[in-house]
């Protein structure tokens, strides 16, 4: 296999690879979208291991042996903007920006796990993408097919906490011992909720509320206008 | 009969060998690992979720403080993956100005873990030699952008500015009254930077003879990596490595030559691998890694000197506008202004761009909503995936050990933490 991996392009790959997930995962409620040269593969959660085990090659024609990278998103604020540009604000700059927009906790996709699988003897890599609902985010752990989840698992967990089921070990590992909520999901604020400092009355570190206002340097904005992404240079 | 028990041993946050704030708890028996835990986090920044507040452009500069001994590759990596969500492309010079910067970092690198490695494992002169050659490249660094280590210099759409014609020169100072001690710094300055890179491409092999003379067939050093944390090659993909921790083990795998970016398919260079995937083997993949990156650099000189151009793309919505443009043209104002208030908003969708980086696959995956920040960034390092081996990789060696393999996976906890 390596030595045609040589010879064929890169788009020639992806087309291949496309077509053989297309064919064995459709009937599995899979879908396959192309896009910026890349294939994501949308998997219902029940079957992620299953799929999983036959993306990692032990009896398909697939051999993607390396999960490069395995993250949690939270798609609640997805699309939302903190200032208007379709039509004329009556506010200035700062004022403008709209930082009170509900964050919608509800939804039934508001969470996904984003494994990145890299193939090493085909020379391709695929995305594969499972929707969570807020109210129980678990997914089966794929430490079976690739330990090296162990860790990426972890850390989705602690940022966004989504439950790995089936995960030996699934602590916190970047917050500090003893954080207490998910601080990469959306309704977490960027400043957090406490700080802490060294009081010298009880000669210990304190935790306190945090006491930082909230600012939004740049709003967020969304210009639909992208024309001149693909013109030349003018 | 005396009572044997496990001891639990706590090895940093704060020890000289864990390069940064590693905390292992060691399960010991006797002299001997039974389990390792790594602790990380305690260099955690949040740098994912405070690229979520800030416009494209902005989190160039967080992005050197990730792998802050390879800045200008984590760069790369985020670079692409904005172009590759705007569609545009760097122009060909400054394609090869990335490469040429790329490999400096490689050494740069490169030389920080061997000196600390080696230090690490009792060799005290390699540091000494390695930082003196760092010097020079860091130099480098601050002549192309003003920074010796956080440089931002890879901007979405080219780099920041073309190469100095006049590489910055030592001045007469308290320390360095001496005219002809200043003469001797001086003298490989006297041209542009890429004369001075070039000098130093044809001193550094010497240097790397240098190193190997004093560590490669060195009766000590060689007791201290020979055997140590050996990783298959079908362990190390399940492991997830990437990088010189996988050719190592003998896995033929490099970005660079398997998936090529920037001016890479148009370079000659070689990809070095391990035999036995140890400690020693990994060591003899960077030190042939630096030679090639020293191959690489010396024909991204050459062309640097033969190609001149643009280094930046035309389009204004993207890379801003000249100075003098700005000052006399109406719209390179109003470009200028909301470049660099609002900034440029990207189509919806996620992309993934990989670079080499010299510790392995740096990834950025990028998810846009077609706002002007990124809706989520995800940052793949690789000392993360490694690290993670450290329980498996440490099982049955000794203590001392240990020191040895936090070298060889040349962690860096900017990345690894993020």
């Amino acid at each position: 296999m390596s030595a045609t991996t040589i010879k064929t392009t890169p788009e020639q790959r992806l087309a291949k690879l496309a077509d053989a997930l297309d064919t064995t995962f459709n009937k599995k409620g899979c879908t396959v979208e192309q896009a910026f040269g890349e294939i994501t593969l949308t998997v219902p959660r029940e079957r992620l291991l299953e799929i999983s085990f036959e993306l990692y090659g032990s009896a398909s024609a697939f051999s993607f042996e390396q999960l490069i990278d395995l993250c949690g998103v939270d798609y609640s604020t997805y699309g939302q903007v903190e200032w208007e540009t379709s039509s004329a604000s009556l506010t200035g700059f700062g004022r403008g920006v709209d930082r009170s927009s509900e964050i919608n906790t509800e939804t039934a996709d508001r969470f996904a796990v984003v494994y990145h699988l890299l193939s090493i003897e085909d020379n391709v890599r695929v995305r594969v993408k499972t929707y969570l609902d807020s109210e129980h985010p678990m997914v089966e752990s794929v430490i079976p097919v690739w330990p090296v989840a162990d860790w990426f698992e972890r850390e989705a967990f602690d940022l966004y906490g989504i439950l790995f089921e089936g995960h030996p070990d699934l602590r916190r590992i970047l917050t500090d011992y003893g954080f207490v909520g998910h601080p990469f999901r959306k309704d977490f604020p960027l400043s957090g909720h406490v700080e802490m400092r060294y009081d010298p009355e009880k000669r210990r570190v304190i935790y306190e509320p945090v006491s930082i206002e909230p600012r939004t340097l740049v709003p967020r904005v969304i210009r639909s206008d992208n024309r001149y992404m693909n013109e030349e240079s003018n | 009969m005396p009572e044997i028990r496990n001891y639990t041993l706590n090895f940093g946050p704060q020890h000289p060998s864990a390069h940064g704030v590693l905390r292992l708890v060691l399960e010991m028996d006797g002299e001997v690992i039974e389990r390792s835990d790594p602790h990380v986090g305690l260099l955690h920044r949040g740098t994912e979720k405070l690229a979520e507040t800030k416009p494209y452009n902005q989190n160039i500069p967080y992005m050197d403080r990730l792998d802050y001994v390879s800045m200008m590759q984590n760069e790369h990596a985020y670079v692409l993956a904005v172009e590759k969500l705007l569609g545009i492309e760097a122009p060909e010079r400054a394609q090869y100005i990335r490469t040429m910067f790329d490999e400096i970092t490689r050494i740069l690198n490169h030389m920080m873990w061997l000196g600390t490695h080696a230090l690490d494992i009792g060799a005290m002169t390699v540091f000494l030699y390695c930082f003196r050659e760092r010097e020079d490249l860091m130099d480098c660094y601050e002549a192309v952008s003003g920074a010796r280590m956080h440089a931002a210099y890879y901007r979405v759409g080219g780099v920041y500015r073309d190469l100095p014609d006049e590489m910055p020169r030592f001045a007469a100072s308290d320390l360095k009254r001496d005219k002809s001690e200043l003469d001797r710094l001086n003298g490989n300055r006297q041209g542009s930077l890429l004369d001075f890179i070039e000098d130093f491409t044809d001193r550094f092999p010497g240097c790397v003879d240098e190193y190997e003379i004093l560590l490669t067939e060195n009766r000590i050093w060689k007791q201290r990596t020979v055997g140590i944390g050996v990783v298959t090659a079908d362990r190390a993909k399940a492991l997830g490595f990437t990088g010189p921790m996988l050719r190592g083990s003998g896995v033929e795998w490099d970005l660079r030559k398997k998936q090529p970016y920037a001016a890479y398919d148009k370079i000659d260079f070689d990809i070095p691998v391990g035999l036995n995937g140890d400690c020693y083997d990994r060591y003899l993949v960077r030190i042939e890694e630096m030679r090639q990156s020293n191959h690489i650099i010396r024909q991204c000189v050459d062309w640097l000197r033969k190609n001149p151009g643009p280094v930046m793309v035309e389009n204004h919505k993207i890379a801003p506008p000249k100075r003098a443009a700005m000052k006399s043209d109406m719209e390179g104002l109003i470009h200028h202004f909301k470049l660099f208030s609002e900034g440029y908003c990207t189509p919806p969708g996620e992309v993934y761009a990989a670079v080499e980086a010299s510790k392995g696959e740096f990834g950025v995956y990028i998810i846009s909503d077609g706002a002007n920040k990124p809706y989520r960034l995800k940052l793949r390092a690789p000392g993360f995936a490694h690290l993670m081996a450290m329980d498996e990789m440490a099982k049955g060696h000794m203590l001392a050990d240990v020191v040895a393999l936090i070298g060889t996976m040349d962690v860096v906890f900017g990345e690894i933490d993020r």
